[in-house]
C-alpha cells in the first residue's frame, strides 16, 4: 500500500493524475468484468436456480417450484447418481495422479538437465498434440486398442495372448492420462526451472545425496507447480463426456453423460442443473485446498 | 400514468394468454378439404437429410415452396424445437419428422393438429399399418402421415456366431459374453419387455411400451443382468459399424442400415428378425398447430409420399418407404434394394413390429394410468448404464 501513502502525501497535480489513471483503469476493466459478472458468474447462478425446479412429465414443462427433490434423488443410495459421481472422481483422480508421475521426470529433465536445443524439441512434442483436435486424438486410440488394432497386431506377432482394453475403464485412464498430459507437464517445468541452481549446490555442500535433495529441496518447491496442473487435469477430467462416449465400456457413464443425457433425451433440465452443480462443488473444495498448498503461484 | 399503464399491459397480457389456447382449439376443428396455393416458404424440423437435395429441389421448383430446414439431432430436440416460443411450432415450424417415441408427446402436449389424410393421395397405398398407427393416430384422429421405417434386427457375424441365432435369446445369455452390443438409448427397455412378454407370460406384458411398475422392474432386472454381458452401449450407427467390423463384437441389435454398411464392406455379417418378433421406429411428418405455411406443408406430405419419392428418401437415408409401390423404383434405382429393406415382404411382416411409441401413463391394454412413462424409462436407464 506504500503507492498510496505517496499519493496522499503528493501535491494536487499527482492526485488529479493518479484520477485519470484509476478512470483509465476503470475503462479498461469494465467490459471484461462486466463480462465475467453476466456471461459466467450468471450462468452459474442459472444453473443454481433452475436447480431447484422441477420438470412437468407429462406436458414436458418447467415447474417454477422450489424443491431439493432433485438434490435428494442425486443423494440417494439406491439411485447410480452417487455411484457415477465417485466414478467420475475416481478416475480424475487417478489420471492427476499418472500424469503427475509421468510429467516430473520429464519436466525435470526440461528444465535442468536438457540443453536449449533438446528442451526446444521437447517443447514441441509435449505441445503438438495440442495442434490436432481432441476427437481425432481419441480416435486414434480407439484404432489402436480395438481388437485388430495395434496393440492385439503387435502381441500377436510376439506369440502372445490379445488383450481387451478397448472399451473399458482401463481404456479411460490410458486416454485421458494421454490427452491431458501437456497440462501438466508446462506448470511443473516451469516450477522446477524456477529453482535457483544455487539451493541445490547448497543443498550438496552440506552432505546431502541425490535422493535427499530432491526429497528435501526440490519436491516441495515444485509442489505448487504439480498442485497447479492438477487443476487443471482434475478438472478437465471431470467435465469431460465426449472420452466415456467413445471409449468407455458399459459402465463407464460420468456426470456429463448423465447431464447429456438428461437434457437430451427428456428434456429433464432441472435435475441436469442439480447434477451439474456436483462437480462445481467438488472443484470449489480442490481450489481451496490447491490455494492453501500455493498452487495459484505457481500458476 | 405509469399505474394505469402498467394495468393495460397486464390486461393485455392476460388476454394474449387465454387467447392463445382458445385459437388452438378452434384450429384443431374443421379440416381443410382442399389444398390452397403454396405460400412460398416452408419450415421443416427433420431428420438430417430428410429433405434432401436430391428430391426436395424439383419439389421447391415446382410448388415455389422454399424449404427452410432445421436439422434435430435426437427425439427430444425435435420436441424442444416445436415446444419453442410459445409451443405448437411457435409460429415458425410448419412440420416435423418426429420418430414414434416423441410423437405422442406432440400430441398430447398439443403441439400438433389434425391432418386431412383425404389430402394426401398416397396415403390409401400405404402398407395398411401405416395409415393409423397408434404412434401419430389418436382416437382415430390422425395427426399426420408415415414416412418411413425400419425394423431392430439382430446383427451378427456370420463366422463367428455359429449357429445362426433365432432369438434375442443370444443377446441376454453368456455364449457371446464380452462380445455383444445394444443401443445407448432408453427406448431399448422395450426390447427387453418385448423378449420377456414372449419367454415369461407371468409377467403379464401386453405391449412392451406400456409396462406396469413390477414389468418395468423385470425389463430393467434383465438389462442389469444384459450390462455384464456387454462389450459396450452404442451411440452411433457409425460406432457399431466399426466394432462389428473391428471384431471388437460378434452379435447386437441395430438397423439394416449397418448390416447393408457392413455387407457392403464385405464384412461376413448378417441380420435376422428373431423369433420373438422385434421392435422397430417409424417416422411422421407432423403438422405444426400454429404451422405459418400450411399448403405448403400439405404439399410436401403429398409430394414425399409419392412412390418415386418414397424410394429415393430410402436410399439416402437406408429405411424403408411406408408405400409399397415405392419397390419397383428402388429395384430402378438401386438391384435387390426392395428385398435389402424389407419392401417385399408381406403386409403382415411390418405388422408383427412393434413400432416405438413414447410409453406414457395410459395404458392402452388395461384402461388405467398406472403404467409407467418416458420420464421413468429414461430414469431406468441410467439406473442400468450407470
Amino acid at each position: 500500500m506504500a503507492v498510496d501513502v505517496t499519493a496522499v502525501a503528493a501535491g494536487p497535480r499527482t492526485r488529479r493524475a493518479r484520477l485519470r489513471l484509476s478512470l483509465k483503469a476503470t475503462g479498461l476493466l469494465t467490459p471484461p468484468v462486466a463480462a465475467f459478472l453476466l456471461v459466467y458468474v450468471g450462468a452459474l447462478v442459472v444453473l443454481f436456480v433452475s436447480s431447484l425446479w422441477t420438470v412437468d412429465s407429462f406436458t414436458g414443462k418447467l415447474v417454477h417450484h422450489w424443491t431439493l427433490s432433485n438434490f435428494r434423488q442425486i443423494f440417494d443410495t439406491g439411485q447410480p447418481y452417487l455411484r457415477i459421481a465417485g466414478r467420475t472422481m475416481g478416475i480424475a483422480a487417478a489420471v492427476t495422479l499418472t500424469d503427475a508421475v509421468l510429467a516430473f521426470p520429464l519436466g525435470y529433465f526440461m528444465a535442468r538437465i536438457a540443453g536449449g536445443r533438446a528442451r526446444a524439441v521437447l517443447f514441441v512434442m509435449v505441445l503438438l498434440p495440442l495442434w490436432a483436435s481432441y476427437l481425432v486424438r481419441i480416435y486414434a486410440w480407439r484404432t489402436i486398442l480395438a481388437h485388430d488394432g495395434a496393440i492385439n497386431w503387435t502381441l500377436g506377432g510376439l506369440g502372445l495372448p490379445d488383450q481387451n482394453i478397448a472399451y473399458t475403464n482401463w481404456a479411460m485412464w490410458i486416454v485421458f492420462s494421454y490427452v491431458w498430459l501437456p497440462f501438466m507437464v508446462l506448470p511443473v517445468y516451469a516450477a522446477l526451472e524456477r529453482i535457483p541452481d544455487s539451493y541445490i549446490e547448497a543443498s550438496a555442500d552440506m552432505g546431502a545425496r541425490g535422493l535427499r535433495t530432491l526429497r528435501s529441496v526440490i519436491l516441495p518447491l515444485a509442489l505448487p507447480g504439480v498442485i497447479a496442473g492438477s487443476i487443471f487435469t482434475f478438472s478437465l477430467t471431470l467435465g469431460d463426456f465426449i472420452t466415456p462416449l467413445l471409449v468407455g465400456g458399459p459402465s463407464s457413464s460420468f456426470i456429463g453423460n448423465v447431464v447429456y443425457s438428461f437434457i437430451g433425451i427428456n428434456a429433464n433440465i432441472p435435475f441436469a442443473a442439480a447434477f451439474a452443480v456436483i462437480p462445481v462443488l467438488i472443484m470449489g473444495v480442490y481450489l481451496t485446498i490447491a490455494r492453501r498448498l500455493g498452487a495459484f503461484e505457481a500458476l | 400514468m405509469t399505474r394505469i399503464n402498467r394495468a393495460h399491459v397486464l390486461i393485455a397480457a392476460v388476454a394474449v394468454a387465454l387467447c392463445v389456447p382458445a385459437a388452438g382449439v378452434s384450429s384443431g376443428h374443421g379440416l381443410p378439404t382442399t389444398i390452397g396455393k403454396g405460400e412460398g416458404s416452408l419450415n421443416l424440423i427433420e431428420w438430417a437429410a430428410y429433405s434432401d437435395p436430391s428430391f426436395a429441389k424439383p419439389f421447391e421448383r415446382q410448388t415455389g415452396c422454399k424449404i427452410h430446414r432445421k436439422d434435430a439431432g435426437s427425439s427430444n430436440e425435435m420436441v424442444a424445437l416445436m415446444r419453442s416460443g410459445g409451443g405448437g411450432g411457435g409460429g415458425q415450424y410448419d412440420l416435423v419428422s418426429a420418430s414414434g417415441d416423441a410423437s405422442l408427446r406432440l400430441i398430447y402436449g398439443g403441439d400438433v393438429q389434425p391432418v386431412n389424410v383425404k389430402l394426401i393421395p398416397s396415403w390409401k397405398d400405404f402398407l395398411p399399418n401405416f395409415r393409423s398407427p397408434a404412434h401419430n393416430t389418436v382416437k382415430g384422429v390422425h395427426y399426420g402421415v408415415s414416412v418411413q421405417w425400419g425394423p431392430n434386427t439382430l446383427i451378427y457375424n456370420t463366422k463367428k456366431v455359429k449357429p445362426a441365432p433365432t432369438s434375442w435369446g443370444a443377446i441376454y445369455s453368456s455364449k457371446y459374453k464380452g462380445k455383444i452390443t445394444v443401443p445407448n438409448n432408453p427406448i431399448q427397455i422395450a426390447d427387453a419387455a418385448l423378449y420377456l412378454m414372449k419367454t415369461k407370460p407371468s409377467l403379464g406384458i401386453k405391449d412392451p411400451y406400456e409396462l406396469t411398475k413390477p414389468q418395468l422392474d423385470a425389463a430393467v432386472k434383465l438389462l442389469k443382468q444384459q450390462k455384464g454381458l456387454l462389450k459396450r452401449y452404442w451411440n452411433s450407427a457409425t460406432d457399431e459399424i466399426a466394432d462389428f467390423k473391428n471384431g471388437d463384437v460378434v452379435i447386437g441389435a441395430g438397423w439394416p442400415y449397418q448390416t447393408l454398411q457392413l455387407q457392403a464392406a464385405k464384412a461376413p455379417i448378417s441380420e435376422t428378425i428373431p423369433k420373438e418378433s422385434t421392435t422397430g421406429w417409424a417416422d411422421t411428418w407432423m403438422l405444426a398447430k400454429r404451422a405459418p405455411h400450411p399448403n405448403c406443408a400439405y404439399l410436401w406430405m403429398k409430394y414425399v409420399t409419392q412412390p418415386s419419392v418414397e424410394a429415393k428418401q430410402a436410399l439416402v437415408f437406408g429405411e424403408t418407404p411406408v408405400n409399397p409401390k415405392a419397390c419397383s423404383f428402388m429395384n430402378k434405382a438401386q438391384k435387390g434394394s426392395c428385398a435389402d429393406y424389407h419392401l417385399n415382404e408381406p403386409a403382415s411382416y411390418s405388422k408383427t413390429i412393434f413400432f416405438w411409441k413414447t410409453p406414457i401413463a395410459q395404458c392402452g391394454w388395461q384402461k388405467s394410468s398406472d403404467c409407467m412413462d418416458y420420464n421413468a424409462w429414461q430414469q431406468a436407464w441410467t439406473q442400468i448404464t450407470g
